[in-house]
């Protein structure tokens, strides 16, 4: 994880240098606004992973030695088919083009998000994955 | 289930899992698919649709401008095609090919993970870039037409009054939906890397490839949530009658200028650096050396990164609002990263024993047709001279020499390198080399005269010209270049459908891989892998299948790492 830490603490406070720079050069404070907000999307990201660092034992992908066979826990859950993302593309498809064809497609298009999230969420908890 | 259990589990169960006995075939198998190689072939055949939909768009622009006054298309009709050519060849070509149909298929691969970390996620991120796309094309079948304001939107040009219908508004829609796709992607992709890696595999033993996969998701998170607020302002500009784009409001356009470009700026990155990535796979492998100076590259991928957010403004130069030195200085600062990578491409390929199969021919056409690109983008960097051209097809030439190169050599290098793994089948290496040549003398042939168009002062998104601008003869030779990369296209199809009928087995590494995506069987299995090698360098395929040449080095090591595998 140190390694994760470090580039994204790396690039928030590189972008924060250049904010400081521009602040006092430019004195315009929208492009002030912006490279601020992306020095925080690096710094933030970076807390986590070093937050987590200090919480997580050793992973064998850091380790320079770790044999294959030495990985253990669970790696992930990794679902089968499953229809629900195809539900929610169409929803999310049919809601936005209500902003150019008004309103009823949104109903359409709510109902399949809102079907599809809650499908989507049972479908985890029932542990539909291996 | 610990990775050993899993990998042991299919090595013996393969074809009598549950997910291959019983489950669901044909359309319905791909609707519900979450297999990352099933939405990585997804994404790459559809963008590529979408670059031949766009392609023939440019045919059609080049050919209205072959003489000074055609008719073949109205002015209206023009502003539409070059808008939709522009906007798709960026949005749902450059971006997606690499970014959603490669490194989805690849990078799980490379670094020995049974599939992404968030799969269904994944599929979600698959449908909205299919319907985003979907959604801008039909703009041509509203009354009103498509977009027709470029891929940049200007305001004023973008308003409600400028642009009424419901075309532009479908463009908005398109670049919203596309816009989380691509977030989706990078959030996946960057968890992917961070936390699916297998054992050994260490950050600096990454694949460059899949570097650069994480920093162009570091770039998309960035950049995408400006855009797609940029486009919920307009929305609001347009509709609900808000003035943030508007002077008569209150507003200023000029903001609309700075909020883009602090996305388009690292977008050209968002669309450059996955190709990078690609060809610094395929370098070593066609080199037979391993890359030079790795760490070297993964600085200066980062610094790109970081660097890309801070030079917005050197498309606004003639706005007069921006403050020059600041933002010449970071936009020539950025050119020594980019140099760096050359350098290392060229160090790597110095002294190496070169195969120029076809890969590595789209290589050799990227890094000309870049460095090309690049240096005029130097060039433009400095203002006295983007003052003189800005807006010209000087700036056209510059644009498509960068992006195109990445996009479609280094693309089509992947591709083809990659073919072989996809498919398990052999594409036909003399059509291969064909189309590159002809592609490349077509491309060289397009965009080499716009310089010169450009220079003469000929101004970017025209469909007329005057015979005193002295430009016809230039812009019939850019006709014909294009119409020739257009037709090395009907070879790679032609290509595709032999292989297709009559395929040639390809073996499980072809081209005696480095990295861990030739450790496999083509096309890989479900969870992808049985066996890994061990890994103790960044080439550990190589490491296994080389011993007396391996990276790694340990007295009385070497014989007992080989032998080392997961089923024992
Ligand atoms: C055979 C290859 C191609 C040809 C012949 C071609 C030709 C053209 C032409 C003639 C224009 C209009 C210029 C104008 O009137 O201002 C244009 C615009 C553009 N092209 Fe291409 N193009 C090709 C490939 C690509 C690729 C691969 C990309 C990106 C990856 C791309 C991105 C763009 C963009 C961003 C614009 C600007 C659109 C705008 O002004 O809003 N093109 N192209
Ligand atoms: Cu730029």
């Amino acid at each position: 994880m140190k390694v994760e830490y470090r580039i994204y603490m790396g690039i928030g406070v590189f972008v924060l240098l250049i904010t400081a720079v521009y602040f006092f050069w430019a004195k315009e404070y929208g492009g002030v606004t912006m490279l601020f907000g992306v020095a925080g999307l690096g710094i933030m990201p970076a807390l986590y992973f070093g937050w987590w660092r200090k919480r997580m034992d050793p992973r064998p992908e850091d380790s320079e030695t770790a044999t294959i066979a030495e990985s253990k826990g669970v790696i992930g859950a990794f679902p089968s088919n499953t229809i629900w993302p195809f539900v929610l593309g169409m929803g999310a498809f049919l809601s936005a083009l209500s902003l150019v064809f008004g309103e009823w497609t949104l109903v359409i298009g709510g109902a399949l998000l809102i079907f599809g999230a809650a499908s989507v969420t049972l479908e985890s908890r029932r542990g539909g994955v291996i | 289930m610990t990775i050993a259990d899993e990998r042991k589990d299919l090595s013996h169960d393969e074809g009598g899992h549950e997910h291959d006995h019983g489950g669901p075939k044909g359309i319905y198998l791909w609707l519900t698919s979450t297999d990352h190689k099933v939405i990585g072939k997804s994404y790459m055949y559809t963008s590529l649709v979408f670059m031949l939909i766009a392609g023939a768009m440019a045919m059609i622009i080049r050919a209205q401008l072959t003489g000074p006054n055609n008719h073949l298309v109205s002015q209206q009709t023009y502003n539409e095609l070059f808008t939709i050519h522009g906007s798709m060849m960026l949005y749902l070509f450059a971006g997606p090919f690499a970014f959603g149909g490669f490194a989805n298929y690849i990078l799980p691969l490379q670094i020995g993970a049974p599939d992404m970390a968030f799969p269904r996620l994944n599929a979600l991120s698959y449908w909205l870039f299919l319907t985003g796309g979907v959604t801008m094309l039909s703009g041509f079948f509203t009354s009103g037409g498509a977009a027709a304001f470029g891929w940049v939107s200007y305001a004023p040009l973008s308003s409600y009054s400028n642009a009424p219908g419901a075309g532009p508004d479908l463009w908005i829609v398109a670049i919203v939906l596309t816009g989380f796709s691509g977030i989706f992607t990078a959030v996946n992709l960057i968890t992917t890397a961070f936390y699916l890696r297998a054992p050994g595999l260490t950050m600096f033993r990454l694949p460059i490839f899949t570097w650069n996969m994480i920093v162009t998701g570091m770039l998309i998170l960035i950049a995408f949530p400006i855009l797609t607020a940029a486009m919920i302002m307009l929305y609001a500009d347009r509709h609900f009658g808000a003035h943030f784009f508007t002077v008569s409001g209150g507003g200023s356009p000029v903001m609309w200028q700075n909020l883009f470009w602090f996305f388009g700026h690292p977008e050209v990155y968002i669309l450059a650096l996955p190709y990078f990535g690609i060809v610094t796979e395929v370098i070593p492998v066609f080199s037979r050396k391993p890359v030079f100076g790795y760490k070297g590259l993964v600085f200066a991928t980062l610094s790109i990164g970081a660097l890309s957010t801070g030079v917005w403004a050197h498309h606004m130069f003639t706005t007069g609002t921006v403050l020059l030195p600041f933002f010449s200085a970071l936009s020539l600062l950025i050119a020594v990263p980019t140099g760096v990578k050359v350098f290392t491409w060229i160090a790597t390929m110095w002294g190496g024993d070169i195969e120029f199969k076809t890969p590595m021919l789209f290589v050799v056409g990227f890094l000309v047709t870049f460095v090309m690109g690049g240096v005029t983008g130097v060039m433009l960097a400095a203002p006295p001279i983007d003052f003189a051209v800005h807006d010209t097809y000087f700036v056209v030439a510059h644009f498509h020499q960068v992006l195109a190169g990445t996009a479609v050599f280094g693309g089509f290098s992947g591709f083809f390198y990659w073919y072989p793994k996809l498919t398990g089948r052999m594409y036909r290496e003399g059509l291969g080399k064909l189309q590159f040549w002809m592609a490349f003398v077509g491309f060289s042939l397009t965009f080499f005269p716009q310089y010169i168009i450009g220079l003469r002062g000929m101004p970017r998104r025209v469909p007329v010209y005057l015979v005193s601008d002295h430009v016809t003869f230039l812009n019939q030779l850019s006709t014909v270049g294009a119409f020739l990369t257009g037709a090395s296209f009907v070879v790679w199809l032609i290509n595709m459908l032999i292989s297709w009928k009559r395929p040639v087995a390809a073996g499980d590494n072809p081209w005696d891989g480095h990295t861990l995506e030739w450790a496999t069987s083509s096309p890989p299995p479900h969870h992808n892998f049985v066996t890994l090698p061990p890994i103790r360098s960044a080439r550990p395929l190589w490491d296994a299948n080389h011993p007396e040449h391996a990276d790694y080095k340990s007295p009385g090591h070497g014989v007992e790492f080989r032998d080392e595998e997961v089923n024992k």
